[in-house]
């Protein structure tokens, strides 16, 4: 099982992709490879939210409340004190992980749409904190962050590209396992998978704490990379809404399509600028037709001719 | 003797004070198979699920190799040696049978990231076992019904539990099928294991049981072997009706024997893999009352929803010489062929008035008061809560509005699905006594659909059984105890 899900063709084109991805900062511009960057942090946003929604069947309103409080932690840590870069992320990702736990513990406990609202409501308490706490956080002008973790454009890349390859190879390789397995189960049909002896609600967490790990861990790194971190960028309901749709895009329950799909979006979002406001709204549209035809996204249709066959 | 592997003592269980299980005892030994029957809202189910830990009992033990589990929760349950298999099999999809199986092997840690080859062996026995070897590489869209039912089985038997429950095991299987799964349900008492089978009637698994547990609204009525439990006089009672009254009218005496109001003609539905209605052919005459009696899951609803235009159908409906194939269900139903559905579907938030002005929406504002004033003459305990909100209403009060919404309509045909489900006898007694007011007092033509056939044939002015999606018996309500009655029980 592990040998065939090592050969598989998902984990090969995968391999495929990464290689060709890190000769790119030989071929093109800084200008794509800072969009790409910031591409590679959104599909690792849209993988961790794809482990909730796909598998624990939980639908995540608010990723960007895990991703914010792990910018933010890590952020305001070096605006004060400047300590190793490294503590300052890990601190982030021990409070997305502290702040998933708080949120999950009692939001897994109501059922169905619940679970939703209270992941949104989560998201503008944060959004009203980070405001209101302007001394401590910025507020609306934004969060500066004096260290970044360099300044040289393909370096940033490169630890945004193999960053983003390891968690997909995590989070794949997690979904793909006996654990993933019972989330999978526990999402579809908890009466089941109790009935079968797994406690569903144990399980359902662990999926939340790792999804709020690589979210936290994520938006941690994606702030060190602007060097600055604002509402806009890591908390606003609109952030979350492009990782829910990257994730969508890409193909549910797929883990990897969730790059595809930020990529998919952000390239989309950077190509159609010259049109202003419009671009917006035809990256809204395409995203809506997607949904609406495509439900199982770009991965799953490839998925779904091929399993067909 | 050793103690018996399941022991069920004083089990009760109230859903919003309303008693659903009352005083519920039995064991189980093992290699034993025992057999739980009733009627839709006997009970039983939720006998099963207080066992499965699902339900938190009231009052009552629950003892596992007599081991008290009443209270915990299902995957402590499970732990202990309590399988289950599912009426409906939903497996992973995108995963393969193996994997399907694998899942009922997996120990509840979170840090299993790797299969063991001892658990995939493992999994490749008992797939063996359950006949399931050819198709492991498979995916269960793929798969015919048959052999989703066994990847449950399989899973259920996964951790050698002790206690396996049964949930309908024949529900949608062809004979060939039943038999080889009566096989496999025989083999888990040759292992030593005690199971529990819960269905509606003793006659789908009278080869299978060794005893048979039969309750009615919440209370045992009798136990014993097959032959006791079929000649006990409260389950006759209970299954086919006492010495009943029938009113049935002569077909002859309606106006429209060439053509009659509602044809229905080789009706087939399938549902994915199942296939609910077969070949179901019947017809109602215009200010006729025809009942169709049959157990849960025989495919009353499906057949009325295929009337409806609800659900899609090969063979025809025909109304009055017209097809209704075609048609939407909003056409169907404005054209005066209106359901009042099982699940009852009113508007919660609103007051019963608005209830009944949503049924009546489309007539002028003189007609719908002086429909709505008819009605709460025929359920005068709906005018007393006319404006209460319909959520707050009893289960019986909810019934009564829900046939009075459809009347608001002023239906040719009114279809009555399952009125009675869970209802209290004194509540049945009274919408009784509406429908034979609107069969006396009205032109209706009513279709009927009911498993409690002591409510049904009182009315009926002719009697369909449907059995496993086909009709297994037709004629006049006088003759149902001595012709159909086995067939029931």
């Amino acid at each position: 099982m592990v040998r065939r899900a090592l050969l598989s063709p998902p984990v090969l084109i995968s391999l495929v992709v990464l290689l060709v991805a890190s000769v790119l900062p030989l071929y093109v511009s800084g200008y794509v490879l800072g969009l790409l960057t910031i591409a590679y942090y959104f599909g690792v946003f849209s993988m961790a939210w794809d482990l909730l929604f796909g598998f624990a069947n939980e639908v995540n309103f608010g990723p960007s409340f895990l991703i914010g409080l792990g910018a933010y932690t890590a952020g305001i840590l070096d605006n004060l004190y400047q300590p190793p870069i490294a503590l300052s992320v890990a601190a982030g990702v021990a409070a997305s992980m502290i702040g998933g736990l708080v949120l999950g513990l009692p939001a897994l406990r109501v059922r169905g749409p619940y679970f939703g609202l209270t992941t949104l409501v989560a998201v503008l308490m944060l959004q009203n904190f980070v405001v209101v706490a302007a001394g401590l956080t910025g507020g609306e002008i934004g969060l500066t962050i004096p260290d970044v973790i360099s300044i040289n454009d393909k370096v940033n890349y490169w630890i945004a590209l193999g960053f983003m390859g390891l968690s997909g190879a995590i989070l794949y390789g997690l979904s793909r396992s006996p654990v993933g397995l019972i989330l999978e189960a526990s999402g579809q049909d908890p009466v089941q998978a109790g009935a079968l002896g797994f406690n569903v609600t144990k399980h359902k967490l662990a999926a939340f704490l790792v999804s709020a790990f690589f979210s936290g861990l994520a938006g941690a790194l994606m702030a060190f990379y602007l060097g600055a971190a604002s509402v806009g960028t890591f908390i606003d309901v609109t952030v979350g809404v492009q990782v829910i749709i990257g994730a969508v895009i890409g193909g549910r329950r797929t883990i990897l399509g969730a790059v595809l799909g930020a990529v998919f979006l952000v390239a989309l979002g950077e190509s159609l600028r010259p049109l202003g406001d419009l671009a917006t709204f035809i990256v809204s549209a395409v995203a809506l037709l997607v949904v609406l035809f495509f439900p199982a996204g770009l991965l799953g249709m490839v998925k779904g001719v091929r399993e067909a066959t | 003797m050793a103690a018996p592997k399941l022991e069920v003592e004083g089990l009760q269980k109230r859903f919003g004070g309303l008693p659903a299980v009352k005083n519920v005892s039995f064991s189980i030994r093992a290699g034993e198979i025992l057999g739980l029957i009733g009627p839709n809202g006997s009970g039983k189910s939720t006998v099963m699920k207080s066992i499965l830990g699902v339900e938190r009992p009231d009052a009552g033990s629950v003892r596992v190799d007599s081991r008290e589990v009443a209270g915990l929760p299902p995957h402590r349950i499970a732990r202990l040696g309590v399988g289950m298999v599912f009426q409906h099999s939903r497996p992973l999809y995108r995963q393969t049978v193996l994997e399907n199986i694998l899942l009922g092997l997996l120990p509840d840690r979170l840090m299993d990231v790797l299969p063991t080859a001892a658990t995939d062996a493992r999994a490749r026995a008992i797939a063996e076992r359950v006949g399931l070897t050819g198709v492991l590489s498979r995916r269960p869209a793929t798969l015919p019904f048959a052999d989703l039912r066994r990847i449950e089985i399989a899973k259920a038997i996964a951790r050698d539990p002790q206690v396996v429950l049964i949930d309908e095991p024949f529900a949608g299987l062809t004979a060939r099928e039943t038999a080889s799964f009566a096989r496999l349900i025989a083999e888990m008492r040759a292992d030593g294991r005690a199971v529990l089978i819960v269905d509606h009637n003793v006659k789908s698994i009278s080869a299978l049981v060794d005893r048979i547990y039969a309750m009615h609204v919440g209370e045992k009525i009798a136990e014993g072997t097959v032959d006791e439990v079929m000649a006990n006089p409260t389950v006759r009672k209970v299954y086919l009706g006492g010495a009943l009254e029938t009113a049935a009218r002569p077909e002859a005496s309606f106006g429209d024997v060439q053509t009659p109001f509602l044809e229905i003609e080789n009706l087939n539905v399938v549902y994915g893999k199942a296939q609910a209605l077969e070949n179901v052919s019947l017809h109602v005459h215009q200010g006729e009352f025809v009942a169709v009696v049959g157990l849960n899951g025989a495919g009353k609803t499906t057949l009325f929803n295929a009337v409806s235009g609800l659900v899609p159908y090969t063979g025809d409906v025909r109304r009055q010489g017209r097809t209704l194939s075609g048609r939407t269900a909003a056409t169907i139903a404005r054209e005066g062929i209106v359901q009042s559905p099982e699940g009852r579907e009113l508007f919660g938030a609103m007051t019963v008035s608005e209830n009944l002005d949503m049924g009546g929406h489309r007539l002028t504002d003189d007609a719908r008061a002086e429909r709505r004033e008819w009605l709460f003459d025929l359920f005068p305990v709906l005018k007393e809560r006319q404006s209460q909100t319909a959520a707050t209403l009893s289960g019986g009060e909810q019934q009564m509005l829900t046939i009075a919404r459809a009347l608001m309509m002023k239906p040719d045909l009114l279809i009555l699905d399952e009125p009675t489900l869970g209802l209290a006898p004194v509540i049945m007694e009274q919408i009784s006594k509406a429908l034979a007011r609107l069969r006396q007092k009205t032109e209706m033509t009513v279709l009927l659909g009911e498993q409690n056939v002591t409510f049904a044939l009182p009315h009926a002015d002719r009697v369909y059984v449907l059995e496993h999606g086909r009709i297994a018996w037709e004629g006049d309500p006088s003759r149902f105890a001595t012709e159909a009655g086995a067939r029931y029980l």
